[in-house]
């Protein structure tokens, strides 16, 4: 595995290139790309031109006329995407999404500002399907698709998180997470995917969750929270799986059922739905929220999003709930019901406790665990002690999917502040709908391109540095199970002695339940404040 | 290259104007056929690609969610950016259209010793902004040369952009600031490293022709005087399709209308179609309510999925040892 250079290194970024993006060579360099799709993982997934390949040969395995089917690709997209149309040619490279991108001010690398991740595609767009290419050519900034374009393109398109800050900035609202999409389904047509994507989109094709858990594997990994929270509360639960009946199915993504700290939000939902009593239950068919496909093609989204409404329908409930994730928001909201709607066999989400009907959901039947608990704590339903947070100073991280595909900012913030006492904001510039992503998002988790991880989550964690150092910060919240994974070591290596949690993590430390005996430590088995315990 | 090829492109198109008028005594080619051909090229140009974007349809509801979307009653949403139904998503298009809302966000991020500082950086806003509008009312107040009687709208708005009564003729505000707008937006291409390595002759070349096309308007209105009568009967001419071209006007009228011209019909083939596209732009123009209102996908095709049955059949004894419940139990 390539060696990341230390923090004060990685740190010397100039962000005022010196010469034309396009005269910089492609430098496929270790540390900042992923491997590439395993063969049997493309076969399972029944994805063109299945084989094991590796970025760094030479020979990428491509098909003989892989360069006609990249142009067809384009062609179609076009015809099929007015969003992609429209953004190949209305950019008049006004920069203003140039320094925007995490990755940029990550690294500095021009193909890294939004603009020119989309130019490289533009340009070849140019070359074969507008009178101005076709006849000005390089002057209409057009350029033919060679080998050595297509190696750019897989380098930077699977260096973006598909994040949408630069959209939010840009006067047309062009989206480069959209032509990230149709790049990489591009790349798609030709084997080109990373092993970080297929892998997952296959586990969870054939068994429902990205981890691959088998259906037993995920009762027992529950049952392993149990008898934690047992030992930690006193109380015994004992939750359904893939039953008929439940008002409720769950689905959250698999993440959190694997490693900390997302395993505590998993313990934290668990202790909930056991205080409210609620009729719910887990499946273990559609066992991820998250959807890895969306990183593959939106066919690929639609194949394994497909499991959460048959799944409601095979066992028959009245509405679904969905936990703490980012990118599986964006899918739930904006694309679930138009994938694989209607979904005229569910009711509309009323909340059995509270009574309240989610008129923002009446159409798609899913609701988000955060409003549905946000709107438990305003109805007065629960009993919180968030005394029980206060060696926590918290702060909040968007994600970059719930906040600009979604507009859910205020929810979260209302829940995390309902059981913590102490919450600082980051700054104004770096949070809300102009959050700065993770780093790590769209399927780039991976361990071999950890430098690049570091490097696109550095504008986040210098905005936590910010209030650590402000504040004494020392937890930063999340709802998204990418977050929960990826910001542990992003923390470790920008801002040490920042931890990571889930918001459903907070309410359960913060929760009194019927019954408890009085708890001596939180979820991660230390000891809660002023219970000293040394 | 692209500054250079790009001016000595304007520089061209401006001599090549002067040749054929002064020397060749080509009026009715620079006052006749190039204006009508670039006036149809325009707009067959424009609709041709508004209507082959307008084939692509939309199939997935996808703004760019700007702020809170429709939520609990006590939580405060916030309608323009997150737009909860479509006269929302009307306010939130005047707002991006009229005033550049989305680049009044603009932010400022640099490094200073290893720390990223983000500050508001509202310049190219500004003078964008100033540029668009200038352009805008410049072009109006031209209609007064295409028809018998100026209209009162046209006068008032001409009474109103020479409103400090300086110089003879009155200066027109507009002339001005466009020219201002226009240079800025040209040296931030040229001196911001950022902006400048991601140029390409397309961008230098229009701003560059914008330039010429106002500077020579300018010239000809307070500087080379051209015989005014001579002009409206080109622009009435052209307009009741009995086109006439004097050559008594002088060779800068000449000049100013083939680069209008040239701008006009390399309109519809180049990056100045965002002028059609930021209407179509599905980020923008949508509402926030897809979760509420279900958006149905013209050219959404059924796909392979792996089915609950297939998945029981895989794990069915894995289940059933488990305790968990299954469809059927062989």
């Amino acid at each position: 595995m390539a060696k990341i250079p230390k923090p004060e290194q990685l740190s010397k970024i100039d962000l005022k290139p010196k010469k034309h993006w396009s005269q910089f060579p492609i430098d496929i360099r270790p540390g900042m790309y992923c491997h590439g799709a395993k063969g049997k993982d493309l076969k399972t997934l029944e994805l063109p031109n299945a084989r094991d390949w590796s970025p760094a040969e030479v020979d990428w395995k491509l098909p003989e006329d892989w360069k006609q089917t990249v142009l067809d690709g384009i062609k179609q997209r076009l015809e099929r995407y007015r969003s992609f149309h429209i953004f190949m040619d209305v950019c008049v490279r006004c920069g203003a999404c140039a320094d925007k991108c995490h990755f940029f001010l990550g690294s500095g690398d021009s193909r890294n500002m939004p603009v020119v991740r989309a130019e490289i595609l533009r340009s070849v767009y140019r070359h074969y399907f507008t009178p101005a290419g076709k006849l000005f050519g390089k002057y209409a900034g057009a350029r033919e698709l060679t080998l050595d374009v297509l190696k750019e393109w897989w380098y930077y398109f699977y260096q973006c998180t598909e994040c949408r800050r630069c959209s939010l900035f840009c006067p047309y609202g062009i989206d480069q997470a959209e032509i990230t999409i149709m790049g990489r389904e591009l790349m798609n047509l030709l084997g080109l995917n990373i092993g970080w994507i297929t892998g997952p989109a296959a586990n969870c094709y054939m068994k429902g969750n990205h981890l691959g858990l088998e259906p037993h594997t995920i009762k027992s990994s529950i049952e392993f929270f149990l008898s934690d929270i047992e030992d930690i509360t006193g109380i015994k639960i004992e939750p359904t799986f893939n039953r008929k009946g439940a008002e409720i199915l769950f689905v959250t993504p698999s993440g959190d059922l694997f490693a900390d700290p997302g395993t505590y939000t998993a313990m934290g939902y668990l202790m909930l739905f056991h205080e409210l009593g609620l009729d719910y239950t887990w499946s273990t068919y559609a066992s991820e929220g998250g959807n890895f496909g969306f990183f593959t093609s939106m066919e690929m989204a639609k194949r394994l999003n497909s499991k959460i409404y048959a799944e409601a329908k095979r066992l028959g409930v009245k509405w679904i709930l969905g936990g703490e994730c980012g990118h599986m928001w964006r899918v739930l909201h904006q694309y679930m019901d138009t994938f694989n709607g209607p979904a005229d066999f569910l009711e509309q989400p009323v909340s059995p406790i509270t009574g309240t009907k989610f008129e923002n959901a009446k159409a798609t039947k899913m609701v988000h665990i955060v409003e549905f608990t946000a709107d438990l704590i305003k109805n007065g339903k629960l009993k919180l002690d968030p005394s029980r947070n206060d060696d926590l100073i918290v702060t909040y991280h968007d994600s970059c999917n719930t906040t600009r595909g979604m507009g859910f900012m205020e929810e979260p913030r209302y829940v995390i502040k309902s059981v913590c006492n102490h919450f600082h904001e980051m700054p104004e510039d770096t949070i809300r709908e102009q959050t700065f992503c993770c780093g790590s998002g769209s399927g780039l988790n991976a361990s071999e391109d950890m430098e690049l991880r570091m490097r696109g989550g550095f504008p986040r964690a210098n905005a936590v540095k910010h209030v650590r150092d402000k504040h004494g910060v020392n937890m930063l919240a999340n709802i998204c199970a990418i977050d929960r994974a990826t910001l542990p070591p992003l923390m470790d290596y920008w801002v040490p002695g920042v931890r990571v949690t889930g918001t459903h993590e907070l309410v359960a430390n913060a929760l009194v339940m019927k019954g408890e005996k009085e708890r001596e430590t939180n979820l991660r088995a230390e000891p809660l404040p002023g219970k000293g315990g040394e | 290259m692209g500054i250079a090829f790009s001016f000595a492109a304007v520089i061209a198109l401006i001599v090549l104007a002067f040749f054929g008028v002064a020397v060749l005594n080509l009026q009715i080619l620079f006052g006749v056929i190039i204006p009508y051909a670039a006036f149809l090229a325009f707009i067959v140009g424009f609709v041709l690609k508004v209507v082959k974007w307008g084939r692509s349809p939309v199939p997935f509801r996808i703004p760019t969610t700007g702020g809170q979307g429709y939520s609990f009653s006590w939580i405060k949403q916030n309608k323009l950016d997150s737009p909860p139904n479509g006269l929302w998503v009307i306010g939130r298009m005047l707002l991006e259209v009229l005033v550049f809302r989305s680049l009044f966000r603009n932010t400022k991020s640099e490094l200073n010793s290893g720390k990223l500082v983000h500050g508001s950086e509202k310049f190219l806003w500004f003078f964008g902004l100033i540029f668009h509008w200038s352009f805008l009312i410049v072009l109006v107040r031209h209609f007064r040369f295409f028809m018998v009687n100026v209209p009162l709208p046209i006068k008032i708005m001409e009474a109103l952009d020479s409103f400090f009564q300086v110089g003879v003729p009155l200066v027109y505000i507009t002339d001005l600031t466009l020219l201002l707008g226009v240079t800025y937006l040209f040296i931030r291409r040229v001196l911001m490293p950022q902006i400048r390595f991601i140029s390409l002759p397309a961008d230098y070349f229009p701003l560059l022709l914008i330039i010429a096309v106002a500077a020579s308007g300018i010239l000809m209105r307070y500087f080379i005087r051209v015989d005014i009568v001579g002009v409206k009967q080109v622009t009435m001419g052209l307009v009741s399709l009995h086109p006439t071209a004097p050559s008594s006007i002088g060779s800068i009228f000449y000049i100013h209308l083939f680069l209008v011209s040239v701008l006009f019909a390399y309109f519809p083939f180049s990056k100045l179609m965002h002028m059609g596209g930021v209407f179509m732009s599905p980020t923008r123009n949508l509402a926030n309510n897809s979760r509420m209102v279900r958006h149905v996908n013209p050219w959404n095709y059924p796909v392979h999925v792996h089915t609950y049955s297939e998945y029981e059949d895989e794990f069915r004894e894995k289940m059933i040892k488990a305790g968990l419940p299954v469809e059927k139990e062989q």
